[in-house]
Formats: structure tokens, sequence, C-alpha cells
């Protein structure tokens, strides 16, 4: 049978449009200024430069490894509130939006000045955990509203099921629901990591020398003019969230966990 | 041999206990469960056999998954006690009770394939034995008693292996066990739950409404299966279900739950053949429930003609409720003089085996069985053999209450004030009985028209009028029979007439003197039943 009727793909051009102005074509100037050579012609040698260049490694090793301190402490910090708020009978939208939402309503570089000085007060500004403190203060609600869902879905008789088949509360815990939950913890460990792992304007406004992030290196890159250096290091830096996000699919799909819904916010990871 | 030492000592301990020294294995008492005021199970007492197929049957709503739901642990009472071979587990948490449940939408767990499913329980599992040497597995001795070592170990994985797959074989999944339990049908997925309670040997199986979920081939045939995996097993069941052809097909003994409250409880065919009241009837398969009379030791009158009954025990001319099933109830042509009843038939609908006529006789409308058909609009006699009649006590046949006299000629009831007749000149304040009978009540459509107002709670069909359970303001219930159709809910006014308020100066009983009488009519009247 023949289509009478335009299909409604044609209603999601304009959004195929804007997302081709500002996001494509960013990419492609990207990777354009990582292949040029100073001349101006076709070259490998901006990207061999930043591939050689030991520094670059060492900041990148120290951005990891800040990303993943600061998500380790997220998921520690959210998941037994995440717990307590989907199993209690509080009035949880409340709770949620105090923590989720009212924050927002500020903005992000004033309640970053706003740590500093609360930091500043108690003497630990512009340290290493100064830092950490300010990224999870950041993304913690990341983290937190995905495992709340995850956990808030999870049918009761799993637990029930549990301890009918002899399992303590501490089993039950370890062998039931938090295998069950796994699905909210990883896009929560996702929702942090990525943003944290870029988020330098944070790290700059509290922390110190130790906690320079490669994306401050960019930034300086291009503040010099560097065009062809800081697009090749962005490109290096865009391989490396590509592919821990393809690990943190795998891992999703390998755990074969189903049937809760975990709700992943719009605007989840902010570039800064 | 290590194998088989393990198996001796299972026997054993199973053996010890089931010495019949605790016939009743499960027994509750005066158990009551209110949930945000409102009290799901209400002072239920049970006790339940060892082996037995236990079936709680009652509409959803009605309590019995609550009253499960203690049994099992995850819910506690609050009040009574629920004990298991004599030992009281009211407090004792789920996983420490040697019983196991087949939950309604399984709870099977998702990251976990069929095996490790059936497994979970055996791997926490701790069984008795006697300290081994770890590669001739010979039992070690004491040095110092010369007696074996007793310890509680896990089991081992060769042990889990060969339990699970002895269990996947009875509920028929042989070689299912590294199956996805998502990738499984829901009658498959069913099988899983059942062997996965199963295999952990409980003394008691709990099944909330386990075939809910399935279609009705498929049920038909768990049903079957179920029974004979009791009976091959001997564990006891205790099963909830809304199914009341389930629960007669399946079980050793049917409880009948509604409201919170056991309404009767034995063998299906007891139910089945004397409901104890209107409700056991309705719920038990289609049943004619009629208003009648007794007139003396096995006879009845109903529908204007007597009838000889196999019950007695009634008080002469005592006001009583019918059942009659529809199979019980012979057609005849008329004039064939085999009947006791002649009336008309209305509508005839073959329903495969047999036809269901429904035919007035007298004021009521009768649903008939039969293997005969008969055209609607021709005249039949209808028999009915004294086995066929089943007689109930009428759970009230007179509103009842203590209250006191408000005026002159009025009397408070309910909390409005009614006129009536004053023949022994009570005054003002004096504490009187006051009785209505049921049909002496009338209910108005405007609530205004009323003395005072109420709700429409329930009602039932009694085959020539209604039973309607009205709630007053203040917050009691009076019946009132009436022809009137009346809905849930309905707001109504309440008119007696003077001559229809039966009222007597009300004496305090001397022992019950201290706690004053409350106007409760339902304790009354069932002192007085």
């Amino acid at each position: 049978m023949r289509k009478r009727i335009p299909s409604k793909g044609i209603f999601a051009l304009p959004y195929a449009v804007v997302c081709v102005i500002f996001v494509v074509f960013p990419l492609l100037l990207v990777v354009v200024y990582a292949f040029r050579s100073p001349d101006g012609g076709f070259s490998f040698s901006t990207i061999a430069g930043v591939l050689s260049n030991g520094s670059n490694y060492i900041s990148l090793l120290r951005t990891v490894g800040i990303a993943l301190l600061a998500t380790v402490i997220c998921l520690l910090l959210a998941y037994p509130v995440a717990f307590i708020l989907a199993s209690s009978p509080f009035n949880k939208i409340a709770i949620l939006a105090l923590l989720f939402v009212i924050p927002m309503w500020m903005n992000f570089m004033l309640r970053m000045f706003a740590l500093q000085s609360i930091l500043a007060m108690m003497g630990i500004a512009n340290t290493f955990w100064a830092a950490i403190i300010g990224l999870v203060y950041d993304f913690y609600p990341f983290m937190l509203l995905p495992i709340y869902t995850a956990l808030v879905n999870l049918d009761h008789s799993y637990a029930e099921a549990a301890g009918d088949l002899g399992a303590g509360a501490l089993t039950t815990f370890c062998k039931t629901t938090l295998p069950l939950s796994l699905p909210g913890i990883l896009s929560g460990v996702t929702m942090v990591f990525m943003p944290c792992f870029s988020a330098y304007a944070v790290t700059d406004v509290l922390g110190n020398s130790d906690t320079t992030l490669i994306g401050r290196k960019i930034s300086v890159l291009f503040d010099l003019q560097e065009w062809e250096a800081g697009s090749a290091l962005s490109l290096l830096l865009l391989v490396l969230v590509m592919l821990t996000m393809l690990i943190g699919t795998l891992i999703q799909r390998r755990s074969k966990t189903r049937g809760n819904g975990t709700v992943q916010p719009n605007g989840g990871g902010r570039m800064l | 041999m290590a194998e088989r030492t393990v198996q001796k000592t299972v026997t054993e301990e199973n053996g010890a206990k089931g010495a019949s020294k605790f016939d009743k294995i499960v027994e509750v008492r005066g158990v009551t469960k209110v949930f945000d005021d409102v009290t799901v199970v209400d002072n239920m007492n049970l006790s339940i056999k060892r082996g037995d197929f236990v079936t709680l049957l009652g509409p959803s709503g009605c309590g019995k998954t609550t009253l499960l739901r203690m049994i099992a642990g995850f819910a506690t009472p609050t009040d009574g006690r629920i004990f298991l071979e004599g030992k009281d587990v009211t407090d004792l948490p789920p996983h420490k009770r040697p019983i196991n449940t087949v939950f309604q939408k399984y709870a099977l767990f998702p990251h976990l394939n069929v095996f490790k499913n059936i497994a979970f329980g055996l791997k926490l599992k701790r069984i008795p034995d006697v300290k081994r040497n770890r590669k001739t597995g010979e039992p070690l001795l004491d040095p110092v008693t010369g007696s074996h070592i007793e310890i509680m170990r896990k089991y081992t994985k060769a042990e889990i292996e060969e339990k699970v797959n002895r269990v996947l074989k009875l509920v028929g999944l042989e070689g299912y066990g590294y199956r996805d339990t998502t990738s499984l049908s829901g009658g498959q997925q069913q099988r899983v739950a059942i062997a996965r309670a199963l295999v952990l040997e409980p003394k008691v199986l709990l099944l909330d409404e386990p075939l809910g979920a399935l279609d009705l081939k498929m049920r038909k045939e768990m049903q079957f299966e179920l029974k004979k995996m009791h009976d091959e097993l001997g564990i006891t069941f205790i099963y909830v279900t809304h199914d009341q052809e389930e629960a007669l097909t399946m079980s050793d003994k049917v409880v009948v739950v509604s409201d919170g409250v056991i309404q009767q409880m034995g063998t299906p065919k007891k139910i089945y053949d004397e409901p104890a009241n209107a409700f056991v009837a309705n719920f038990i398969g289609e049943s004619n429930i009629l208003s009648g009379e007794m007139l003396q030791d096995y006879k009845v009158r109903f529908c204007g003609a007597d009838f000889d009954c196999e019950d007695k025990g009634f008080g002469k001319n005592e006001r009583v409720d019918i059942v009659v099933r529809p199979e019980d109830i012979g057609v005849f042509k008329a004039g064939s003089g085999k009947g006791q009843l002649t009336g008309k038939v209305l509508s005839v609908v073959f329903k495969g085996t047999y036809y269901e006529m429904n035919i007035t006789a007298g004021d009521y409308e009768f649903t008939v069985q039969n293997t005969d058909s008969f055209a609607v609009g021709n005249e039949v006699e209808l028999r009915i053999k004294p086995d066929g009649i089943h007689i109930m006590k009428k759970m009230r046949t007179v509103n009842e209450i203590i209250t006191a006299v408000d005026g002159e000629n009025t009397v408070d009831f309910h909390g409005g004030s009614f006129p009536f007749d004053n023949p022994d000149g009570l005054e003002k304040g004096d504490r009187v009985k006051v009785r209505v009978d049921f049909d002496k009540i009338e209910l108005t459509d405007d609530e205004r028209d009323g003395v005072i107002g109420g709700n429409i709670g329930q009602s039932f069909y009694k085959g020539t009028y209604y039973q309607v359970q009205v709630y007053t303001d203040d917050d009691d219930d009076i019946f009132v029979d009436t022809t009137d159709e009346w809905d849930i809910d309905d707001r109504v006014g309440i008119v007696i007439r003077p001559q229809d308020l039966r009222v007597e100066k009300y004496i305090e009983p001397e022992d019950e003197a201290q706690s004053v009488p409350t106007d409760s009519e339902q304790e009354e009247a069932e002192q007085n039943a």
C-alpha cells in the first residue's frame, strides 16, 4: 500500500535542524581543527603532539581520579537516603523537590561561590577536599533521583519472597534489593561521573593546583588561541567519555535487570 | 555416604515432630488486624490440621490475604496470637518460620535464572550434621567424650543441585534450570514459584491466589497438579482464593471469610449443602434464597406452600431463610401433580449440559437448572425434595435498642425523637427497650421526610423483598425489609409509625448493673439468639 499522508518523521525536522546547527556542526569543527596542521592542511601532527605530551596523561588520570572519587562519595551518600525515602511514608515529593529542584533555582556559579565562602569559614577552601565537596554537592541530586526511582518502583514482594525463603534483613538487601536496583545505580553513576569529568569550573573555584582538570587545560589552550591543540585534546576526551558510556551500557545489558524503570532526567549532563 | 547420613538425620527429625503430638499444625487465636482504623481481620479463630488442604475463600478485601500474611509473618496481628505446632510464632520474622509462600504474582527474582531462584533458600538454609574429615567424609569423634561433634552446616553444591533438579522434575520443568525466569510463560513461572517454596520442605505451604493470573485452561490444569502435589508430599497447604469453584474442588476444608470474620468452615460438601447463612449460600454457587416460616420440626412454609425438610430445632413459627440450589428443583408439566408449586417459565438459557430457567412461582423468581427444557410462557410445576431445602436461622428479625424516653410520648431512637403509643405512661428519662420489626420501618427518598437520616449499607435480595442495612448518623446500623431497591450509599429518611415502636421499661440485669448497656442492638440481638 502506498503512503498517502506524510510520515510523522517530518515533524522531527525542525529539531534535526537545531541539532545539526548546535551539536553536529560544533563537533565537526572540533574534528576538523584536531586534524589540521598549522598551515591549514590535513595532518596527524596535532593529535600526535597531544598524545605524546606526558602532562596530558597526568591531568587525564587526575581528572578520572577526581571524578571517580566524587562519584563514589555521591553513591555512598545517595543510596541510603534513596532507600529511606523509598521505604518510608514521608512526603517524598516535598523532600525530593527540596533536594533536587530548589537548589536549581540559584545560579550554579553563585552556588559555587557561596560554597566557597562557607568552606573558607571552615578553613578548608581551595584544598583538594573542597573541590571534591563542591563536585559532590553539585551532582548529588543526579545520583539520588535515579536510585530513588529504581527503589520506589521495586516490587516489595521480592524482599518479602527473600525473607520467606529464609533471608534475614541484610541478606535480603544484598541478594535482592541491591542487585535489583543496579540499573538505578548505573544510571546515577553515569549521570554524575560524566559531568564531573568535565566540570572544571567547580574545581577551579573551590580547588587548588592539585585539582586542575583536563577541562581547564583545554580552556587554557583555547585562551592561548591554540585551536588545533585544544580541539585535539577535546576529541581525545570525547572518545574517552564515549568509551566509558559504552562500558556502562554493556554492564547494564549484562545485568539483565528489568521491570524497574529508571528515569533519566533530561539535561543530565551539563558540560562546564 | 555423607549424603545418606544427612538424609537420615532429617528424616528422624521430621519423624519425631510428626508424631501427631500436635495435630493442629497452625492455630490462629483471636487474631485481629487493624489498618488505619479499619478492622480488616476481626477476632479470627482457626485451627488447621496437619496435612490438610485448607482454603480461605472470600470476596476481595475480606481479610483472607491479610490473615495469610500474618501466618507467613509479613504482617503482625494488632491483637491475638498465632501458633505453629503449639509454639507461639506471632513475633517471629518470616525467615525464621518453617513456612513458605507462593506469591500472587510469583515474585520470582528477575536477576536470577530458574535454578538460582529455586536454590535461593537452599543456599541460606543450615542443617544439622556431625563434624567430618574433610577428605574421607568420615565422622570425627570428640577426643574427650568419644561422641560425634554436632554442627550446623550449609548444603553442599551437589546437594543443592540434586534437590533443585528433583523439585524441577516434580513441577514438570526438567531441563529448565538455566532458563531466564522472564522468558517463561505464566504457567511455567507459577511452577517455578511453587518449586522454590517446596524445595525447602516447609511444614506449611501458603498459596496466595496463585492461579489468578492464569487463563482458564491453565488454571484447571494447575488445580489438578497442585492437588496431586499436596497428596504426594503430605505438606499442609493453606490456599487463598476468591474463586468458589477452585475452593470446592481442591480443598479438604473451606473457610469462608467475609468482612474480616469467618462465616463458616467445613468440608466443601458441607459448605455447599448446608451454608450457615445467606452470605455463604450466595457466595458458594448459585442459589435461591427465600424467606419462610418454620411450622414445626421437619416442616417449613414458603411461597405459600408447605414443604417437608430435614431441619429441626427452630422455634414454632420462627422466621427463617431458606436456600434452594438451582439443580435441586425438579420441573414438571403443569397438571402432572408431581410438584408442590406451580409457576410460569420466564426465560430459558442453554448452558451446555443443562438448561437454566427463570420460573416465577408464588412471589419468587426461582433460578432452576434442569436437563429438560420448557418453553417460555409454559405453566410448570416445581418440586423440591426435603434434602434440597436448607434452612438457616435469620440473622436478626427485629431491631432492638436500649435507650430512654426523651419527651412526652417520644423516645430517642438513634438520635431522633420518635413518637410512640404510651399505654404504660412512661415518663421522660425512663430507660426503655425499643423493638421495631424489620418490615415496620419505612425508608423515604427525601431525608427530610424522615425523623432521622441514614445511608444504605448493604442490601440482600431475599426473594420477595430486600433486606437493607442502614447506617444511622450515630454510626449504628438498623435493618429494614423493603420491597424497594436501594443503592449503596443512598441517603434516606427513616420513618416509623408510633404503633410499630414497641417500647417497654428496661430493667438492667443485676449482674450487669455496672456496665451501662450501650445502644448497640447487634450485641443485644446476639444475646437473644
